[in-house]
């Protein structure tokens, strides 16, 4: 059996590569925080307490369009759903665990520490393979941490003209590359799109980020269940 | 509610999604079907920051003419389609982005 500090080295290394793109992630969501009237502090707080990039572009997206906090919450909390899936996929290799470290592995369980621990964790059986995640998901903790405070910094220094906002879709766009490929993702895709969309000005509270999210997932239901039963 | 309090709350609810299934779940409530639907969320949920960040102006009235985002989005798409690389499809898409309201 490995070393606790061995296998937490092996969840740094395997992850860094997908650090790559979470840096200028980080540095985006530090300059738009600031543009759209965030102090500093929140941001920074923002970063340390949700730890969720997505989400917190999001938030930042629909509180400059002026949804309430009750609608902002909710679309966090549907972004970050899909943690739902994460947790259930690694509980089994944390069963063992005390309450302690479940509490401690939770805050860590983000997307690319899922998606490179979660290979490592089913090959390997050792007792102590959880520090494989712990390694992956504090990278990407500093990563995060330290490019939200270059980008609070730097965003006095980027000019407006530059357009960094369209970043945000952009990034949105990029995370999608791997579903781009597949039938029944493309078709949820555009669902979810048009009703955004068109239901923008329509659907009220700014409440469409919700409703198109669950139009394209009860589309999901609907097209798998086809592609079942035509198996 | 203060900016502290929405910070507040939306972290709460994100580490609910992340620690309830690990602290709660038996495996065998988490059946396939379940699975399978909550792997589409991503593909659900960002189209709707995408689109209209995309095909909205800032009165959020339909702007299909003369929109270099249209262009540079789909520029970004094409990349990413090909390439499978998140940074790969950023790049591309801020590089024609910049290219179209710069340049030409």
């Amino acid at each position: 059996m490995n070393s606790n500090f061995k296998v937490f080295i092996k969840g740094i290394i395997d992850v860094s590569p997908l650090m790559i793109p979470v840096v200028p992630f980080g540095l985006i969501f530090g300059v738009l925080a600031i543009d759209v009237g965030f102090s500093p502090l929140e941001t920074m707080g923002m970063s340390l307490i949700v730890f969720g990039g997505a989400s917190q572009i999001v938030l930042l997206q629909l509180f400059s369009g002026g949804a309430s906090s009750l609608v902002i919450i909710s679309s966090v909390g549907a972004v970050n759903s899909r943690h739902l899936l994460y947790g259930a996929v690694v509980s089994e290799h944390l069963s063992d665990l005390k309450l302690i470290w479940k509490i401690v592995i939770s805050y860590f369980l983000i997307d690319q520490a899922y998606a490179i621990s979660n290979g490592y964790l089913k090959k390997n059986k050792d007792q102590n393979r959880y520090f494989h995640l712990v390694g992956a998901g504090a990278t990407c903790w500093v990563i995060w941490q330290s490019t939200t405070f270059l980008g609070i910094i730097l965003g006095a220094a980027i000019p407006e003209k530059l357009g960094l906002s369209f970043a945000v879709p952009l990034t949105f766009l990029a995370l999608l590359v791997n579903d781009f490929r597949k039938f029944i993702n493309v078709i949820v895709i555009i669902v979810s799109g048009l009703v955004a969309t068109l239901g923008y000005n329509y659907i009220p509270f700014k409440a469409y980020a919700i409703v198109a999210g669950l139009t394209g997932l009860f589309a999901a239901m609907i097209l798998t269940k086809m592609v079942k039963t035509n198996e | 509610m203060s900016n502290w309090a929405l910070i507040i709350y939306c972290g709460l609810i994100t580490y609910l999604t992340r620690f309830s299934m690990i602290a709660l779940i038996k495996k065998e409530m988490f059946n396939d079907r379940i699975r399978e639907i909550l792997s589409y969320v991503p593909s659900a949920i960002f189209p709707a920051i995408i689109f209209p960040a995309i095909f909205l102006d800032n009165t959020a009235s339909f702007q299909l003419e003369d929109n270099p985002k249209i262009i540079a989005a789909i520029i970004a798409t094409i990349i990413g389609i090909f390439s499978r690389s998140i940074i790969a499809t950023i790049f591309s898409g801020l590089a024609s982005y910049w290219f179209i309201i710069f340049v030409i």
